[in-house]
Formats: structure tokens, sequence, C-alpha cells
């Protein structure tokens, strides 16, 4: 390789090292304004901004859900396995609201209740037809659920 | 004996020739694949225990948004040989690579967006992934109007080529961003340690389609890079010969 190319590979190396770590810097630097939501958990530990809204991420409690016969009113409790926090929320739910399913409410903290302006289903990474999910909870298996749990350590 | 072949494949007038050859291959091919795996995703592959019907979308979303970052990989990767090696061919690849890979990242957030409102309920938000591809589409544009704006094809190349490499540190974080952060976008369900988390009947459409968008790729690749080459050898022999009503 003749001198004028490996100058110019060098630099080209270069070009693609000092970006790398210039995005990891920034990145590292902008850690918690990269989080979309925060967790029961990280509530629990004072890391959240409970002065302001932030979203509060987590499963939606089995058994918690309950609803306002006269009106969209609902409260439910959500999770991360670890804490729990109580959500009260009057608007529509999206289509994949329900118990056990990973959920991102957005709102503010009051009294111990999070009160959500707008609520988002999570849906997780896994694909499977009804009959195999049928198939392993008949098995007394568990379907795969969302790794948001994992993900929040 | 490397550098030979690629001297021979590289010399323009070949390059042309050989693009004009495959490029309607990888047409036929193209639509073989893609009717055969919308056949298989529209009616074939099951519906999804907690999507129903509205996962389908997948087999555009996700072939598309692999692709969106697959060409990005091969524009960057021809920017840096032409930058480094001065080979003009791969200036061409580079530049004919990003309008499709644009287009490509459009739809990714468009079918995006159209799965997003129903599943999640929104149309948009500003997580980690979603911001990332974003991103990614301006990378392209920028990239597009830089190429417009140089008028010396050269000097084009080049700073169309840094653009490229500095950009590329983009593509880890498009993938990783969802292990990375908490996100509302799920994680990885295909390429991940675990090994695939879909049933082998939604698995197969997918694969089928994304082979498909690459083979459209590279069928639009070839057509362009022969129109970048008449382009940048519009003062040679072979292209004046051509012009003037040669074959």
């Amino acid at each position: 390789m003749n001198p004028k190319r490996r100058k110019l590979l060098i630099t080209t190396i270069f070009i693609v090292l000092g970006a790398g770590a210039a995005a990891a810097f920034a990145l590292m630097a902008f850690q918690e304004n990269l989080l979309y939501f925060y967790s029961p958990l990280q509530v629990a530990k004072g890391e959240a901004p409970v002065s302001r809204p932030f979203r509060l991420g987590g499963l939606v409690v089995h058994g918690s859900v309950k609803r306002d016969p006269h009106s969209l009113a609902v409260a439910f409790e959500l999770t991360d396995t670890v804490e729990k926090i109580g959500v009260r929320y009057d608007g529509i739910l999206p289509d994949l609201f329900r118990e056990g399913q990973g959920i991102v409410a957005n709102g503010s903290l009051t009294d111990g209740v999070f009160v959500a302006s707008e609520v988002l289903a999570k849906h997780d990474e896994n694909y499977m037809p009804p009959e195999v999910a049928d198939a392993i909870k008949a098995a007394g298996g568990a379907v795969p659920t969302t790794h948001l749990r994992e993900r929040q350590n | 004996m490397f550098g030979q072949a690629i001297d021979k494949y590289a010399a323009p007038e070949n390059a042309y020739t050989l693009a004009g050859r495959l490029a309607p291959w990888f047409g036929w091919v193209t639509m073989f694949l893609l009717l055969a795996g919308l056949w298989d995703s529209l009616f074939l592959a099951p519906a999804d225990e907690e999507q129903g019907e509205s996962y389908r979308i997948i087999f555009l979303h996700v072939p598309a948004a692999w692709m969106s970052m697959f060409v990005y990989v091969v524009m960057a990767g021809a920017g840096a040989v032409g930058l480094v090696w001065k080979v003009k061919l791969m200036d061409a690849v580079a530049r004919a690579s990003a309008p499709t890979g644009a287009i490509f990242t459009f739809l990714t957030l468009i079918t995006g967006m159209l799965w997003g409102k129903p599943m999640w309920g929104t149309w948009w938000v500003w997580d980690a992934r979603l911001t990332s591809e974003l991103i990614l589409l301006f990378l392209y544009l920028g990239y597009i109007a830089l190429q417009a704006a140089i008028d010396d094809r050269r000097t084009a190349a080049r700073a169309g080529a840094v653009l490229a490499l500095v950009g590329v540190v983009n593509i880890p974080i498009i993938h990783y961003s969802v292990m990375w952060w908490n996100t509302l976008h799920q994680g990885p369900t295909i390429v991940r340690a675990e090994g695939p988390a879909i049933h082998i009947s939604m698995l197969i459409p997918l694969l089928v389609m994304a082979i498909g968008f690459t083979t459209y790729y590279l069928a639009v690749l070839m057509q362009q890079v022969r129109c970048e080459i008449l382009e940048q050898e519009k003062n040679s022999s072979w292209v004046r010969a051509l012009a003037a009503g040669g074959k």
C-alpha cells in the first residue's frame, strides 16, 4: 500500500472511531434523558423527576383493573415485579390494554397515585399463532411476555 | 491478482455492461420473491396471539428497517473504498445507493406509524429507537443534498464519504437502542442472542420478504450505477460512441 493511501486509510479509520467516541460520550451524558419511561422501582428510589410530568412504565397487575361503570375512568396498578404504583386515568385505553400487559403512562404523581393523561400499550417481541399460545398454556407453561422487567434492572 | 480482478471489473465500461446484464435478473427474482412473500404474509401466515391481524405490517416494516441500515452500511463502505483507494466505481455505488436507502427508511417510519396507532395508541413517540431511525432518514437526505450541492463529482464523492462514515455510528445505536434504554418500541425479535422469538410460520414469509427487498435494492442499484457511470465517463470515447447510436 503506498504511503498516501495508508495515510488516507488511517484518516478514515480515525473519522469513524472519532465519531463513535463522540457519540458514546454524548449518549452517556444524556443517558437519563434518553429513557422513554421510568419503572415503579426507579420512582421508589427517587430517580424519576416526580416534581414534573414524566412517563411511568410497567406491567398491569392482575386483578387490579377497576372501571367506573358510568364513565371512562379507570384505576389500575403498574408493577415491575418489585414495586407497585396505583394509576388513575380518564380516557380511551389502547386495544392491547389488558391485565399483565406492558403499559407506558404519561402523567404526574399526586399523593402517591400516578394520574395519567395518556396511556400507551407496549407490545412484546414475541409472535406466535393463538393455537401455539393455547398449547403452551394447556401444557402448564408460561407464554413469554415482555422483557420490560429484565431491561429495567 | 486480487487487484487485477478489481481493475478489470471496476473498469467503467465493463462494469456498465455487467450491471446491465444483472439488473433484469435481480428484477425478476424480486418480483417472484415479493409476490410469494406477500401471499404467504397476508394469506398463509396465522394471526398473532397478542396483536391479531395488525401484526402483519411486520412483513413490510422489518425488512424495510433492515434494508435501511444495510444500504447505509453499503453506502458508507463503498464511500470509504472510493475515498482511500480512489475506485470511481465505488463512488458510483455509494451515490446510487442513497435514494433507495432513503426510501427504505421512509417506508420503515411510515409502516411503523401505521402499526403504532392501533397497537400502542399513538402514531409517534420520541423514544430512542424511533428517533435514531428518523436521524437515519436525515443522514440519507443530507447525503443526497450534499451530492446535489457540489458540482465536481470527485469532491462530492469525498465529502459524501466523510458524511456517510461519520453517520455510521448511528447504525449500532439504532439496533441497540431498544436494549440500552427504556423504549416504547419492543426489543429485537430475530437478531438476538436467544434465537428468534417468532413462530416458524411467520418467520418464513418475513425472510422471503427480506431477501426480496435485498434483490430489489440490487436491481435498482445496477440501473442507477449505470446512470452514474455514464455521467462520470461522459467525456470518454465509449460513452460518446454509445450516445452516437452504438450499442
